[in-house]
């Protein structure tokens, strides 16, 4: 998945016979349900919780997680915890891709400082998104702790980082590909959101 | 595309592409930390062989955000004092592996040349050439004009360009590059230009750009205007009487206090006065204009690092080897990979 124009049929229906479901709608929605509740259980509490989204999917799964904590805590506001984080300029691959255009980083007006910062994302796979999203979160200031949450672990790693919620772990090959559709980002119904893989092509 | 030359030939495509990722870099100048390390390594010559400071330090402030090594060059002092061409400069900067050459010249063409004759295997910027052109300068216009423009429609920038923009671009436009390359590009992004000179200070050919041309500064401000540009008079360019005085130059074609008052009685609350710098206070521009509510000069200084990042992000990262008809601009965003 380390090609980006690999990517650009995400979440359609894949043409090949070789794809099969992984995780339906309702078992995101399961799956998210858990982690929010991790993530209370973990922080003994609502308090300076700040969910940060990588770009793209990982910030609708934020705003959905943040949706389940407020559900669970009444004292906590969606909106005011969830973020956004780009990490493509802190990318250690940028030389060996086509230019990456940068996306928007958005903080709650909190900013970051002592608070315990989830990050989101889709799929976990080589480690390196992560990495990046470290070193940004650094020049943003000084959480208190950082903690990862993360729809798919599909293994491989390439440097030492690890999840601490996962929706699922799923053993695969690296010549396949894991599609993460989510209707906010890639449009059709909230029913139809799903994980697939799909054979290497 | 490989080298950022003129205006011209940018599609809209890339040009709204730098616009956007200039937006988004405009957010690390309100950080803490205002670096970000994507083109860490690489190095940036400055190379300037005519007198200017805020497009310098606007640009050596752009590479240092985004981590490059930033070596500055100016003509004076250097060996090219001593009679060294273009070319020769050109191969000691290769020499010295440089990754992106930022380049002023007083000669039209000359960053061409750098560019397309093979000296040099760096990305070429221009910052400025003779009479020709100043992309930079052009989209960090077109950037501060988006952005006023999208907040008077109450809609995001991102994405949007500058139809049904009616802007107004006065003074000297013989000598400015300024003008020519902001010409292009507003026509580019779809707004209607008008050009308002003494027939004295309006090249030949004119008739030709895609523009209106007017020789009445307060006719023109009749018809309706959302942004009026002024441009500066050069004075080291006036070796020949284009007008007879400064005083008839500054009452007929100067954005004065009567002008000013003028947008308030045509009921133009919205209209921004530009200025690309460095201002002539009364010959141009009075201070009253300079310094009202409407002003953008500070605005567009700022946006100037903002878009020249932007340049330099896009013509740097990105695959190293790629062959120069390769598409250094992505026609979609890439999605982020998984990992």
């Amino acid at each position: 998945m380390n090609n980006p124009s690999a990517a650009s049929g995400d979440g359609q229906p894949a043409p090949s016979s070789v794809s099969r479901v992984v995780l339906s709608a309702a078992d995101i929605e399961r799956a998210l349900t858990r982690i929010a509740y991790e993530i209370l259980e973990a922080n003994k509490g609502g308090e300076n919780l700040l969910l940060l989204g990588i770009p793209r999917r990982g910030f609708p799964l934020a705003q959905r997680l943040a949706a389940k904590l407020a559900a669970s805590d009444p004292a906590i506001d969606p909106a005011a915890i969830v973020g956004q984080l780009d990490v493509t300029m802190f990318r250690d691959d940028l030389a060996q891709h086509p230019t990456m255009a940068p996306r928007r980083t958005e903080l709650p007006a909190s900013g970051v400082d002592g608070k315990t910062i989830v990050l989101v994302d889709d799929v976990l796979y080589s480690g390196r998104t992560i990495r990046a999203a470290l070193d940004a979160l650094v020049d943003l200031g000084r959480p208190r702790a950082v903690r990862l949450a993360v729809l798919v672990d599909r293994g491989h790693r390439e440097l030492p980082i690890r999840a601490d919620h996962v929706g699922k772990n799923l053993p695969t090959s690296s010549s396949e590909k894991v599609r993460v559709r989510l209707h906010e980002i890639d449009g059709g119904t909230a029913a139809g959101d799903q994980v697939v893989i799909e054979a290497g092509a | 595309m490989r080298h950022l030359l003129s205006t011209e030939q940018l599609s809209r495509e890339n040009a709204i592409l730098i616009l956007d990722t200039a937006q988004e870099m405009s957010a690390v100048g309100e950080r803490e930390i205002k670096k970000l390390p994507a083109l860490r390594g690489r190095t940036v010559v400055n190379l300037f062989f005519e007198d200017s400071t805020r497009t310098r330090i606007s640009f050596e402030a752009a590479a240092k955000r985004l981590s490059a090594d930033v070596i500055n060059f100016s003509a004076k002092g250097s060996s090219v004092s001593k009679g060294e061409s273009l070319k020769d400069t050109a191969q000691t900067l290769e020499a010295m592996s440089a990754d992106a050459v930022v380049i002023r010249h007083w000669a039209s063409g000359a960053p061409a040349q750098l560019a397309n004759s093979g000296w040099i295997d760096a990305a070429v910027i221009n910052a400025g050439d003779g009479t020709h052109a100043h992309p930079t300068q052009a989209l960090l216009d077109a950037f501060t004009m988006r952005a006023h423009w999208s907040k008077l429609q109450g809609s995001s920038s991102v994405g949007a360009d500058l139809a049904g923009m009616r802007v107004i671009i006065a003074g000297d436009v013989l000598h400015s590059r300024v003008a020519r390359s902001n010409v292009w590009l507003l026509r580019t992004l779809g707004a209607h230009v008008t050009l308002v000179a003494p027939p004295t200070l309006l090249p030949v050919g004119v008739e030709h750009w895609p523009c209106e041309v007017s020789y009445d500064l307060d006719a023109a401000l009749e018809k309706g205007v959302d942004a009026v540009m002024m441009l500066r008079v050069q004075a080291e360019r006036m070796n020949a009487s284009f007008f007879p005085s400064a005083r008839e130059y500054a009452r007929r074609w100067g954005f004065d206090d009567a002008r000013l008052a003028k947008l308030d009685a045509l009921n133009l609350k919205d209209t921004i006065i530009m200025h690309p710098g460095p201002m002539n206070r009364g010959l141009e521009i009075s201070s009253a204009a300079a310094d009202s509510p409407r002003s953008t000069v500070l605005a567009q200084v700022r946006n100037g690092v903002s878009v020249r990042m932007a340049a330099l992000y896009l013509l740097l990262s990105g695959e190293m080897r790629e062959p120069a008809a390769a598409h250094h601009f992505p026609a979609a965003p890439p999605v982020k990979d998984h990992s």
